[in-house]
């Protein structure tokens, strides 16, 4: 192979994985610019979506539509629980103890897993036959085809949904500042809901792809993939949904490209640094905005 | 410096302040906020011990130009002296060490810290013993932090605080946060200090008492006073010097006397808002 | 400290030093007759580490209102310094074992300086982040940096083993109460209130003459400091390190210790510490099941009590040591 289609291949992992930290970002960023919370539990929300995926694909293979649509359906309901239950009794109580019960959310959710199906990770037939496309000299599994044009599809739904909808301008209404949305007539609540159930769609069809692309579930498999997500959602700049996407290419970028160099074990390491020096040079992330308190 | 102008802000300096050097100069301040010019070509001095008023409509910039005066904000445009020395570049907390104290129109108080630790914050500069005499408790510590308490304890006489020494601030009413302050701002030893809209959500009683004790602390402690405030009672009261601002741009300088009776400043008050500012 | 007319400071130190001797005389001799066997031994030296971590995170968040998620890395760097110390230097681990402590709280704290003057240029959720990926990238150095630079130094993944075991109950507690005595030392100072006054309102602390940029890395520093002095102490109690032991789970584990106490209060961060340590042991029992009602745990007592179980800042400045110097009722002698 030569060496441009060889870059042109690793680019298209690039993309892949790319687009996967995007759409978990999504979820990390919607949620933040609407409460103000790092969700730690969103990560686990994808691991759940994985283990949906594993039953059915195990015990249904030959619907692997059912098994994408009980992912998504499964973490929608699962992130608004986590909503309602947890969260909403923590309204006006200080940020930090909202995070520290996102936290045990998370543990929570990792635990039960551990305890229920075990620790050892669980293998998830494949949704449909990987094939590997060729043209022009290039080799392009189906599975990157299909997660970068699911990516984009979701992507481009969620765009218009938040900018042309009722909902979605109340989102933004919250976002900006929830108090005068709420005296203007803005349901907080539901707002707030639907932006869990948004967050936690897009969490579950990441899910799937996950799953497309390594073929498992594992009880703590959320945790680092949820983190390299949330550190996409504040380099791109969080609350941001094109920084989300942007931070989402970059960090997917980063880690294949510092792979091929055979540098892989610094991968981790070259993403944060990343984030440090982004987050230095522009305090609120590539594409977020500036805040600046008065006086 | 040789180039200090003794011509205070309203161009009449107090008799005791005759021929000595301004302790503040503002020349040809300005600042924009992205298209938006908020404070414009803003030129005042301040003598040593003057109680000069700044006002102006609502959203005039005068809370901006307090900003300006401490470093708040870098100014677009213009300089400032303090006694003499300029504070461009200077960080905030700096140009307080220079000598300028402020207030804040929203009350900015350490509100869950004590009402003495609040004065004792002030007096931070006052002490300097090093971190290893605090935690190894040298005599230096222990002599330092009493003679500052006695001083937080002096200074909370000042409104009648001294019982409240040990409350949390944030509890206190809000005319006592708003006194509490003004004694937090005393407390770092300034020649001028700032004080934007002190009255505010002050009763008629309250209001007088402010006064008097206003006066009270320029003459204990020999320092200038400028003030924001829309109570023309007060402004009218004690302040010598006025300046008035407008859009950000100085439409009058004068005495009490002078700017009621400036016809630009009533059409500025009267003109577009009717009395409620007033 | 001024009006107390009581006893003279000196006594009350020496009173306060001989109930503290006396504590650790009891633990010491209940340890040796057994009455509390090797397990429960090790609980109890776990239980000091992470009240070191905890009052030296509380710093961070309780008094400088900052949410810094770096207490793994400054862990990692005190572990490692003092470890490798205690190796190289061919003299009795038992006499330079102090030196060893020191040692990785002072690399520690270079760290912090390093890390903090950067950092704090953020505030918030921004802080938290990035000391986080300081801390990640710490852990990743010390993994690779000995096939990076083909040294030993580290051994990575390969475990550094043989680290003497000089953590005892006596020592780990005498440096709980080290700590403790020297955070509120500096908090009941100048140094203190200046960093309570830019948790409270930055602007205006920096109007008040407080040097933002000095006082926040201080802070910083300090905490870095102790953290270290934790995972020094952490070193010589396991006798064998990993890069993976200090994951960001342990930051959040630390985290959660501070809120949980309330944030803001010393006694709160050394009595969670306490329980948090000792009741996930004491469920043991119930092996399976222990994490999940930990997490149970943490979700209800946030719900129902938010401001953590100390409750509001209110009573924050009156910690332990106050406790102990009895200076409790302070507020009714003044
Ligand atoms: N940080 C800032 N960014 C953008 N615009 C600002 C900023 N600070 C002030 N302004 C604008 O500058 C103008 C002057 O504001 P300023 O607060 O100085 O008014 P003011 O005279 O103090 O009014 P008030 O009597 O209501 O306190 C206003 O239009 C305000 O919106
Ligand atoms: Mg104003």
């Amino acid at each position: 192979m030569s060496t441009l289609s060889l870059i042109i291949k690793q680019i298209i992992n690039a993309l892949q994985l790319g687009s996967i930290f995007a759409l978990i970002a999504l979820g990390y960023s919607m949620v933040y610019g609407i409460i103000r919370l790092l969700n730690f539990a969103h990560c686990d929300i994808i691991m759940v979506g994985a283990y949906i995926s594993w039953y059915f694909m195990t015990n249904f293979a030959n619907m692997p539509y059912l098994a994408v649509a009980a992912a998504i359906f499964g973490c929608t309901l699962l992130g608004v629980a986590i909503e309602k239950v947890a969260y909403t009794p923590l309204r006006g109580s200080p940020r930090i103890s909202l995070l520290i019960t996102a936290i045990g959310v998370s543990y929570l959710l990792e635990n039960t897993a551990q305890l229920w199906l075990g620790a050892a990770a669980k293998s998830v037939p494949p949704f449909f036959k990987v094939t590997t496309l060729s043209f022009m000299g290039l080799s392009v599994s189906t599975t990157s085809v299909v997660t970068i044009a699911v990516v984009t599809v979701s992507m481009t739904a969620l765009t218009l949904l938040v900018q042309k909808t009722k909902m979605g301008r109340a989102m933004r209404a919250v976002s900006e500042d929830s108090q005068t949305a709420q005296l203007m007539g803005t349901n907080i609540n539901a707002t707030i809901s639907f932006t869990f159930a948004i967050g936690s769609a897009l969490a579950g069809i990441g899910s799937v792809l996950y799953c497309c692309a390594y073929n498992q579930a594992s009880p703590t498999m959320g945790s680092m993939l949820g983190l390299k997500a949330f550190v996409a959602a504040v380099l791109g700049g969080i609350g941001s949904i094109p920084g989300a996407i942007v931070g989402g290419f970059v960090i997917g970028l980063t880690e294949v490209f510092v792979s091929s160099i055979g540098l892989s074990t610094w991968k981790d390491a070259v993403v944060f640094l990343i984030l440090i020096i982004v987050l230095l040079v522009k305090p609120t992330g590539l594409l977020g905005k500036q805040v600046n308190e008065k006086v | 410096m040789d180039k200090i102008v003794p011509t205070p802000s309203t161009g009449i300096i107090p008799e005791r302040d005759l021929g000595k050097p301004a302790v503040l100069e503002a020349m040809h301040l300005g600042i924009d906020f992205g298209g938006l010019t908020a404070v414009d070509d803003f030129t005042i001095t301040v003598a040593p011990t003057e109680i000069c008023g700044l006002i102006g409509p609502n959203g005039a910039g005068k809370t901006t130009v307090f900003n300006l005066l401490t470093n708040v904000y870098q100014p677009t445009r213009g300089s400032i002296l303090l006694q003499g020395r300029p504070t461009q570049g200077k960080s905030v907390y700096e140009v307080n060490k220079m000598g300028i104290a402020r207030t804040f129109q929203n009350v900015r108080l350490f509100k869950d810290m004590t009402v003495e630790e609040n004065v004792l914050v002030g007096l931070h500069n006052e002490m300097n013993y090093s971190v290893f005499s605090a935690f190894t408790k040298m005599p230096k510590y222990f002599k330092q932090e009493r003679a500052a308490h006695n001083k937080a304890m002096e200074l909370l006489s000042i409104f009648d605080m001294e019982s409240m020494a040990s409350s949390r601030a944030g509890s206190l009413p809000y005319g006592a946060q708003r006194r509490l302050e003004i004694l937090r701002a005393l407390a770092t030893d300034p020649c001028i200090i700032l004080l934007d809209e002190p009255a505010a959500g002050m009763n008629p009683n309250e209001t007088e008492a402010l006064m008097q004790n206003i006066k009270k602390i320029r003459d204990t402690f020999k320092i200038a006073i400028m003030l924001i405030e829309h109570d023309m009672n007060l402004v009218m009261g004690i302040c010598e010097g006025i300046a008035v601002l407008n859009y950000g741009k100085i439409i009058a300088k004068g005495t009490p006397a002078q700017i009621k009776s400036n016809p630009q400043v009533i059409e500025a008050y009267l003109g577009n808002r009717g009395e409620s500012d007033a | 400290m001024k009006t107390r007319k009581n006893l003279p400071l000196i006594v009350k130190y020496l009173i306060v030093a001989a109930v503290y001797a006396l504590f650790l005389l009891a633990g010491n001799l209940l340890i040796k007759n057994k009455v509390i066997g090797l397990y429960y031994t090790k609980v109890l030296m776990v239980v000091a580490i992470n009240m070191i971590l905890a009052v030296s995170l509380n710093i961070g968040t309780g008094y400088l209102g900052q949410l810094p998620l770096g207490s793994a890395g400054f862990m990692a760097v005190g572990a490692y310094a003092s470890a490798i110390f205690m190796r190289k230097v061919p003299i009795d681990p038992k006499l330079i074992f102090p030196v060893g402590i020191i040692l990785g709280g002072l690399v520690s704290g270079l760290f912090g300086l390093i890390i903090g003057l950067p950092a704090l240029r953020l505030k918030g959720d921004y802080l938290a982040i990035i000391t986080l990926g300081f801390a990640e990238i710490i852990r990743i150095v010390i993994l690779n940096i000995d096939k990076a630079l083909g040294i030993t130094l580290t051994y990575g993944a390969a475990n550094l083993k043989n680290i003497p075991k000089t953590t005892t109950f006596t020592n780990a507690f005498i440096w709980v109460f080290i700590a403790c005595f020297l955070i509120k030392a500096m908090m009941n100072s100048r140094h203190g209130r200046a960093i309570l006054s830019i948790r409270d309102n930055e602007i205006a602390a920096e109007s008040c003459g407080i040097n933002l940029t000095f006082y926040k890395t201080m802070a910083f520093v300090v905490y870095a400091f102790f953290t270290g002095v934790g995972g020094a102490l952490y070193a010589g109690y396991l006798g064998i390190l990993n890069p993976s032991g200090f994951g960001f789970a342990k930051s959040i584990d630390i985290l959660v210790i501070v809120v949980l106490g309330g944030m803001g209060s010393m006694t709160g961060s050394v009595i969670s510490s306490a329980v948090l340590t000792i009741v996930p042991e004491l469920l043991r029992a119930f092996s399976d099941y222990r994490m999940i009602v930990y997490s149970l745990l943490l979700i209800i007592v946030m719900i129902f009590r938010p401001t953590g179980l100390m409750g509001t800042k209110e009573f924050n400045p009156r910690g332990i040591m106050d406790f102990f110097m009895g200076r409790k009722k302070r507020k009714e002698e003044r």
